[in-house]
């Protein structure tokens, strides 16, 4: 599938560029005023923003925050989410009915609302933006590695272990965890592309990373300043992130598809 | 039907205390002293003890909560720190901005869903189906905080035909609907081609195909109503996305809403502010997806007989 192999050229694209922007001899915070909003030129091909730094370098070194935030907002929320979500639905009774009351009342704030809120209350910053979001982002995971436990629960294999001694952890890990992984791994992709939009969101808001330092939200809220007479300075940030989250998403519904996460449900 | 009513309403009772707990508990959050990060470094000790006190924050923790609680029966939010005028009142004057772009948003949402979804599902496999799913993934994938100003781009300083921001005229409700109706828009269309795809294989349509019935009205008069069932439950989940959505977009639009008014109170430190626009938010969508629950049992009998 060609758009299956973009998807991963342009995903790919961009980790190897944030891995290697402090190599790069990039200088994002160059601030340079005669450039000021000034279009595309040998030292920056994207242009220059509102204080003449250029946009290409603020571009990648904003995509380095946003993979960062990104993959440890996941790798967090998958951590907790399946530990509470397994655990929970092993032990079954009192701790899963409270466990699945909590995760209820997480759910009952509309999307990032309790993001924006926390993120608000706790003050900007990289790290209050990475607990911020995984704060909201556990409870998907704990509720699909719940699910998934319960109709493995009682799976022969499972009931043998129990029946050999097998103490919980060890049933979980070797036997419960494997099976389940498919679902929790393409929901962490479509969770991905989802905390690149809630990073971006929040930086959008102000509540993220601060100056000088760069994020494609922040970005785009500067650039929204300077729309008319500088419209780059939204367009290249905008197609940037629109581009990464589609390649992410079509990436996660072609592992769907490959690992036929249906069967699961 | 009771019952279930019953069970549904004491569910969303607990949950909404949960809401209330968590709400409540933001402003112990606050990283250091609330009182002193609100009124900032140069204000005097008898200040402090003054807003100290009239938070309560004085009191234990208990206590705080009980009369937390007590003045939320009473439909008493606090006051604002920054205007000193009730935040039920401040609520209650932006609710009717983001009520008006919500509903926009969900027609706009509807309008393109609805022929999208039904279309592609009827013809599955076509190339008008492949554009709507790759539209579809398309409008998924562009946040609202990035469609917005590029429409602004498009619309307002290119064509001149919108408003660029606020709420004056009709026009104004165009562009900040559109930013917030396309994600809608591309995951109802998807939920609704596969509910579809699941339904045209049921006994039924093929028993009304038998009776010579055409595609559309298969579609319309037999596979639709069944096929809205899931689509109405997802709908009521969709809008907590859409409520987090209208902070963004009233932002970027200028809009007068209860999401600016949220940001605003970030911005002003005006945590009491903040706490009553999270929980009158997430409270109405705990409310609507009760509603939502509800509906689904009276539209569908095997639910409220099956039991919760």
């Amino acid at each position: 599938m060609i758009l299956t192999r973009a998807a991963i050229v342009v995903l790919a694209g961009w980790i190897v560029l944030a891995l290697a922007a402090p190599v790069l001899g990039l200088d994002p915070h160059r601030v340079s005023l005669p450039h000021m909003l000034q279009g595309p030129a040998l030292s920056a091909p994207l242009g220059f923003d509102e204080l003449g730094r250029p946009l290409l370098d603020r571009l990648v070194s904003g995509a380095r925050t946003s993979l960062l935030v990104a993959i440890a907002v996941v790798f967090l929320s998958l951590l907790l989410g399946t530990f509470i979500g397994t655990v929970s639905a092993w032990l079954a009774g009192t701790v899963d009915h409270v466990v699945v009351r909590i995760i209820d009342v997480f759910l009952a704030f509309p999307g990032i609302l309790l993001a924006i809120a926390l993120a608000g209350i706790l003050g900007p910053g990289i790290d209050n933006v990475v607990l911020a979001l995984t704060t909201v982002g556990w409870v998907g995971f704990a509720r699909l590695a719940r699910a998934q436990t319960m109709t493995l629960k009682h799976r022969e294999h499972v009931l043998a272990a129990v029946a050999l001694g097998a103490r919980a952890p060890r049933i979980l890990w070797y036997h419960v965890l494997p099976l389940i992984a498919a679902p929790l791994i393409v929901e962490a992709t479509f969770s991905i592309a989802a905390v690149i939009i809630g990073e971006a969101g929040l930086s959008f808001l102000g509540l993220g990373v601060q100056p000088p330092h760069a994020s494609w939200g922040s970005i785009i809220q500067e650039g929204t300043r300077y729309m008319l007479v500088a419209p780059h300075l939204v367009i290249v940030p905008a197609v940037a992130l629109s581009m990464l989250v589609l390649a992410v998403n079509l990436l996660g519904d072609r592992l769907r598809d490959r690992l036929d996460v249906r069967r699961w449900e | 039907m009771i019952a279930f009513l019953a069970s549904r309403i004491a569910s969303a009772a607990v949950t909404v205390l949960g809401v209330i707990v968590l709400v409540f508990s933001l402003i112990h959050l606050v990283p250091g002293d609330p009182v002193e990060v609100m009124l900032g470094e140069s204000a005097s000790g008898a200040d402090r003890e003054a807003l100290r006190q009239s938070l309560g924050l004085d009191r234990p923790l208990p206590v705080q909560f009980a009369a937390y609680v007590s003045g939320l029966a009473r439909l008493d939010l606090g006051t604002s720190l920054h205007s000193r005028r009730p935040v039920a009142a401040l609520i209650g004057e932006r609710l009717p901005a983001t009520v008006q772009l919500a509903s926009a948003a969900l027609a706009v949402a509807a309008c393109v869903a609805v022929p999208l979804g039904a279309l592609a599902a009827m013809r599955r496999g076509s190339v008008f189906d492949q554009l709507a799913i790759a539209l579809a993934t398309l409008g998924v994938s562009i946040p609202n905080f990035v469609l917005g100003p590029l429409l602004v781009l498009l619309f307002s300083f290119s064509l001149g035909w919108l408003p660029v921001s606020g709420r004056d005229g009709p026009g104004a409700l165009i562009l900040p609907a559109l930013t917030l109706g396309t994600a809608l828009a591309a995951i109802l269309a998807r939920m609704l081609r596969s509910a579809l795809l699941e339904v045209l294989g049921e006994d039924f349509i093929r028993t009304a195909r038998a009776k010579g019935l055409r595609d559309a009205q298969v579609v319309a008069r037999h596979a639709l109503g069944n096929a809205m069932l899931p689509v109405i439950t997802l709908l009521g989940l969709q809008l907590g996305a859409l409520l987090a959505g209208a902070v963004i977009t009233e932002i970027v639009f200028s809009w007068p809403g209860l999401g600016s008014l949220t940001v605003e109170a970030i911005q002003r430190r005006d945590y009491p502010l903040l706490q009553g626009c999270v929980l009158v938010v997430s409270v109405s969508y705990v409310a609507v997806n009760s509603a939502t629950d509800l509906l689904y049992a009276w539209l569908d009998p095997r639910i409220r007989l099956a039991g919760p």
